[in-house]
């Protein structure tokens, strides 16, 4: 039998030895398993604030460690550091190209950063007193689809060339390469001890990566197209993804295996964002269909919608102290709610 | 040669796979058990579950002052 034979039986044996593993821990689904909480209350929140500045779609926003600063990027060229609580903006930065897909605040609150179709990850000093492009991590084949701060020295990408990588930002030079999705990288996750991430794919499938030894630990399957969104569950132990099959899923690390699909009948979206609320129980999912619907992640349950937007909704996030969700839209703007 | 790319493609991918076929995996009932517990602990802090009170919400709708 020639090598390349010999190896697709082996993959093929693997792959079912996996299966058969997960299924042996499978001693109950999590549906069973919650039966006995309490449903989480119905979530009728408001719009608090409604931040108008934008002149194009908004395809990302981020929220700083302070909870109130706020960045957000815009095709129309921009990036906007908002004050959330008087709705004021504090800056803006032009970027050198508009097609910007993804920002990111660091921890410190010093830097902000962006990318997009330029395959590049700009980082910019917010606390000089004019702002400077600090660094252009240029070295990714495909479009910049997410970035997040470790520090003040560090960042991590996603890029439509396939693979995720961590940058050193003194040098300006990829530090590791994170190399195993088949299709375009859509979106990362750090964990909250920060010695992993996630990353979700065209390819329909999640990973998860040792950050420092550059391994991918685990594959999440179970969508059946582009994972856009994900994110760690607050102990650290799941993640949530979002994808264009309409569906979020919860996946638990330790189990390794899905524990359950967030899907209804009449909804035929794409799911582009999401978000979840401080103690993990609401998932906050922004959809194609212009809505932001809220999940109770522990039942599966619908509990809520945040409508509004005239506009696809392309980016959630809740502020470290979980006081409200920010929802940003194609229409141009980020609404607060809470 | 695109037959020695193929080969080596295929060797990541069962290196890959044995990797992940070597992980311990918990129990279905203990993961969902922690992730309940989880929420549970963490329920009367999250302000989007509980609430916030108009007092202090960053957010509240700010209103103009009546000078009387």
């Amino acid at each position: 039998m020639g090598e390349m034979e010999q190896m697709k039986k082996e993959a093929e044996a693997l792959k079912t030895q996996i299966e058969a593993a997960r299924k042996a821990v499978h001693d109950t689904d999590m549906a069973s398993a919650a039966s006995g909480v309490a449903p989480a209350p119905r979530v009728q929140l408001k719009t608090r604030r409604n931040l108008k500045g934008h002149l194009a779609k908004i395809y990302a926003m981020h929220w700083s460690t302070d909870n109130r600063l706020m960045v957000s990027a815009s095709q129309d060229g921009k990036l906007l550091i908002w004050d959330s609580h008087s709705g004021n903006k504090v800056n803006a930065v032009p970027l050198k190209s508009s097609w910007v897909m993804t920002c990111a605040y660091a921890p410190s609150g010093n830097l902000v950063a962006s990318g997009g179709l330029d395959n590049m990850c700009t980082v910019y000093n917010l606390k000089t007193p004019v702002i400077k492009t600090v660094k252009e991590l240029d070295a990714h084949t495909g479009y910049l689809s997410c970035a997040r701060f470790l520090s003040d020295t560090e960042v991590l990408t996603a890029s439509g060339d396939t693979t995720c990588a961590l940058w050193d930002l003194e040098t300006g030079k990829q530090k590791t390469v994170f190399l195993n999705h088949v299709g375009d990288c859509m979106c990362l996750s750090l964990s909250p001890d920060m010695n992993s991430f996630v990353s979700g794919a065209c390819d329909s499938l999640a990973k998860l990566w040792d950050i420092r030894d550059g391994q991918c630990k685990q594959t999440f399957l179970g969508h059946t197209s582009d994972i856009n969104a994900i994110s760690f569950y607050p102990g650290g132990n799941a993640i949530i993804t979002g994808s264009d099959d309409c569906t979020c899923k919860m996946y638990d690390l330790r189990a390794d295996q899905e524990l359950i699909t967030y899907q209804d009948a009449a909804l035929n979206s794409g799911v582009t964002s999401l978000a979840l609320s401080m103690s993990g129980r609401l998932i906050f999912a922004g959809y194609d269909d212009f809505n932001c619907n809220i999940w109770d992640s522990l039942k599966g349950e619908k509990v809520g919608v945040l409508s509004g937007h005239d506009n696809r909704v392309s980016c959630t996030g809740v502020p470290p102290d979980g006081m409200c969700v920010c929802t940003g839209s194609w229409d141009s703007f980020l609404k607060i709610w809470n | 040669m695109s037959t020695n790319n193929n080969i080596a493609q295929a060797r990541k991918l069962v290196e890959q796979l044995r990797i992940e076929a070597g992980y311990e995996r918990i129990k279905v009932s203990k993961a969902a058990a922690d992730l309940m517990s989880y929420c549970e602990q963490h329920a009367r802090s999250d302000p989007l579950l509980v609430g916030v009170p108009t007092s202090e919400n960053p957010f509240k709708d700010k209103k103009p002052c009546i000078i009387l």
